[in-house]
């Protein structure tokens, strides 16, 4: 694992030894002469990311890759995923070892400010909270004092964690683990009384014990982890792109686009419609796409509420609600601005 | 005359005509201080470059290039921790958490990994045949298995398992086992301790003193006898009698289940357990056979010939095989002291704490300073290791041939 940071750290410094600015041509141009899109994601969050036997990839934070490469060459399964844990992931992509990093990542302002990234928008909105055994009797994160608590290292869920014992003067013993793989597998043979993580992750986590019925999620949730892709700094038409894939994404819902009716659609004369298919304008050109860019992308991977359903909803094992991540116009926070 | 025309090749014509002004080049000394000064300065002035490029292109990025992420709030917790840390401590107080937890597991499994690898290395010596059977299965056995796996199954299918905390068990002394760690009464010193650690520091003062005394009194045949005395009333009574004449100034806190988890007392972590299980475990393996090929290396006629001067078997063993073997034993040893420093970076693995885990894992990934970080933690590692053979060289001069 040292190893591998080591590798990717020598990577990076030698991909910025003569990479002056300008110099290099656009991350864009590099996909389409490469032919397919290089996308971090999760190395195993059923729902949000995982590959299965067979190497195909599925899950909402893959589904969101293969729109942006249905967006650039028609053909969602131009994709290359490489799985990065949380704690690899941001080393990765300052390499360019992946063009976009797409896997439950966190917006915050030093993500951005120190580390070199962009993020291109919300995803998901979730929060953090804490899954712990039911014999335990608790009702509240409240009653955790002097708990140990299995938690995931390089994440906002391990500073999350310490400044929610801190700010209610509480003790506890963290127990940091690379993967959330193994945080579960400790939480699960008793080392830790809970496992914490993005209520997404817990949900998903719960799913996957031994005995889901044995553990239940305590109702608290202690922080904002607003989810979405990101990109390196530097190259703003890359930024655009993948920024207003999610929107085209939000948009088309909203608009009532979706993948079984977008042919027909193509016939509407609602102005917007006409425009976020490519029938009135041409946006795409803006973006160095054609200007069929998201018509191409909702036919291949549906609008944002079916990635979301098939992934995560009532379409998946998961059933996750939308709750906050409902449209705006269903009183969740899900808004796109408009293509025009 | 054009080179090849008199018949000599034109190298050899190319030779003969050396002009003066480039007589060094013919020096071989002077040839190779040239062209590897030469190279030196071309590497110095590419890496100047590179650095230069890099730090210019990471900025651009808006990533931070020097060390000042050192002194920012860290903000994470740490579970193990031999100086106070919190939190609300800085990056730089982290990356000395984690260098000590690396030093502290590196040390322990270290002195454990020697103690078993000579006893099993003997053992497989041994003209005893179920002794020595049983040495070299546990050799093979742990010899061919990776490390890797080793340690997950001391940490997963060996610590785990243990009761709740609720179902501790209890051992002797007052100590508790149960799958958060081992739990043992912690020491507390009262004030009449200061007695007690004068009388330690004296017994150990008297104990180099009697190591430095010349071998020619310490041995001569009636002060034996009184050396042995006086050294086991320094060493053993007086701090006994200090202990006892100050009032047994020392009290145990009895670690106490509450709520989740026992508090008080000293705690020894599942994964540093396992940590230490493991390494030691599978150096002492190696260790072992680097001591069996050391005493068997020695040849058979220096036995022959201690015995001939009369030598018993104990004096042969202490002063003719010993000290031949050892001059054999220690540079391998150090080359698995190093192995061992290194192979700690497993820690990550099974979520101990050490260097990498804390400072190349969490803080690298928190400040997104990845170079600064990942060459710190290289040259940290690489210092230690610097530090552990210049100290083992130092100690195998003492087994060196002296020639008189
Ligand atoms: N949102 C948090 C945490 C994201 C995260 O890593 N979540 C876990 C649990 S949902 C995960 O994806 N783990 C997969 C892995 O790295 O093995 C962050 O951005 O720091």
């Amino acid at each position: 694992m040292f190893k591998m940071n080591v590798v990717r750290t020598l990577f990076a410094l030698g991909l910025m030894i003569g990479c002056a600015q300008g110099a290099q041509a656009s991350l864009l141009d590099q996909v389409q002469k490469r032919g397919f899109l290089i996308c971090g994601s999760n190395p195993g969050v059923p729902g949000f990311g995982l590959p299965d036997d067979k190497g195909g990839w599925t899950g909402f934070d893959v589904d969101f890759c293969r729109a942006v490469a249905a967006a650039i060459f028609n053909d969602p399964t131009k994709v290359k995923f490489i799985a990065l844990s949380a704690k690899d992931r941001f080393t990765a992509l300052q390499s360019g070892e992946v063009d976009l990093l797409s896997r439950n990542t966190t917006w915050t302002l030093s993500r951005e400010t120190g580390q070199g990234f962009l993020f291109a928008g919300i995803s998901y909105y979730d929060g953090q909270g804490f899954l712990v055994r039911k014999k335990l009797n608790l009702s509240s994160a409240l009653e955790l004092s002097g708990a140990s608590i299995c938690v995931q290292q390089g994440t906002t869920t391990e500073l999350n964690l310490a400044d929610f014992f801190r700010g209610n003067n509480m003790k506890y013993e963290p127990v940091n683990f690379a993967n959330a793989e193994e945080a579960v597998r400790a939480y699960e043979g008793g080392r830790c009384d809970a496992y914490t993580t993005d209520a997404s992750g817990l949900y998903v986590e719960r799913q996957r014990l031994t005995d889901p019925e044995d553990s239940v999620v305590l109702p608290e949730i202690i922080s904002k982890e607003p989810l979405g892709p990101a990109v390196r700094q530097g190259d703003d038409e890359w930024f655009n792109l993948v920024k207003w894939t999610l929107y085209a994404l939000v948009n088309a819902e909203e608009l009532g686009v979706n993948a079984k009716n977008v042919d027909e659609k193509a016939k509407s004369d609602r102005p917007e419609v006409r425009r976020l298919l490519g029938f009135e304008g041409n946006f795409g050109e803006g973006l160095g796409l054609g200007a069929d860019w998201a018509y191409r992308i909702v036919k291949h991977v549906g609008n944002y509420g079916e990635i979301f359903d098939r992934n995560l909803g009532e379409g998946s094992p998961l059933k996750i609600k939308r709750g906050i991540n409902a449209l705006w116009t269903k009183g969740g926070l899900q808004y796109a601005p408009p293509i025009r | 005359m054009t080179a090849g025309s008199d018949g000599l090749s034109p190298f050899k014509a190319m030779k003969l005509r050396r002009h003066p002004a480039l007589e060094f080049w013919y020096d071989a000394k002077a040839r190779a201080i040239l062209l590897q000064s030469a190279f030196v300065v071309a590497f110095v002035a590419l890496a100047i470059f590179a650095f230069i490029d890099v730090r210019a292109n990471m900025e651009a990025r808006g990533i931070a290039t020097d060390l000042s992420f050192l002194g920012k709030v860290a903000g994470f917790d740490i579970n193990q921790s031999l100086i106070p840390y919190s939190a609300a401590s800085t990056y730089g107080r982290a990356f000395v958490v984690g260098l000590l937890n690396t030093l502290l597991v590196a040390a322990v499994s270290l002195a454990l990994a020697t103690v078993l690898g000579f006893i099993v290395g003997f053992a497989r010596l041994s003209k005893n045949w179920i002794v020595g059977q049983t040495a070299m299965a546990y050799v093979e056995a742990i010899r061919n298995v990776p490390l890797l796996l080793q340690l997950l199954f001391w940490y997963n299918a060996v610590l785990k398992p243990l009761p709740s905390p609720k179902q501790s068990l209890p051992l002797p002394f007052g100590m508790f086992l149960n799958n958060r760690g081992l739990f043992a009464p912690a020491p507390v010193f009262e004030a009449g301790a200061v007695w007690l650690v004068a009388a330690l520091c004296v017994s150990l003062l008297a104990a180099v003193a009697m190591r430095l005394t010349p071998k020619r009194i310490k041995f001569a045949t009636p002060s034996r006898a009184f050396f042995s005395g006086v050294a086991a009333a320094l060493l053993l009574v007086l701090p006994l009698a200090a202990f006892v004449g100050a009032g047994t100034p020392v009290a145990f806190v009895q670690p106490e289940l509450k709520g989740f988890n026992f508090v008080g007392g000293v705690r020894l972590l599942p994964e540093f357990v396992a940590l230490v299980l493991g390494l030691s475990l599978y150096t002492a393996a190696f260790i072992a056979e680097i001591v069996r090929a050391g005493v068997e290396a020695v040849p058979r006629g220096q036995r022959e010939a201690a015995a001939a001067i009369g030598l018993d078997r104990a004096d042969a063993d202490r002063l003719v095989i010993a000290p031949q073997a050892m001059r054999l034993i220690v540079p391998l040893l150090t080359s698995q002291y190093l192995n061992l420093i290194k192979n700690s970076s497993l820690a990550v693995f099974i979520g101990y704490p050490d260097l990498v885990q804390v400072f190349a894992g969490t803080v690298l990934n928190q400040t997104g300073a990845a170079v600064q970080v990942i060459f710190i933690t290289m040259a940290v590692y690489l210092a230690i290791s610097l530090v552990a053979s210049l100290a083992m060289n130092l100690y195998g001069r003492r087994f060196a041939l002296v020639e008189r």
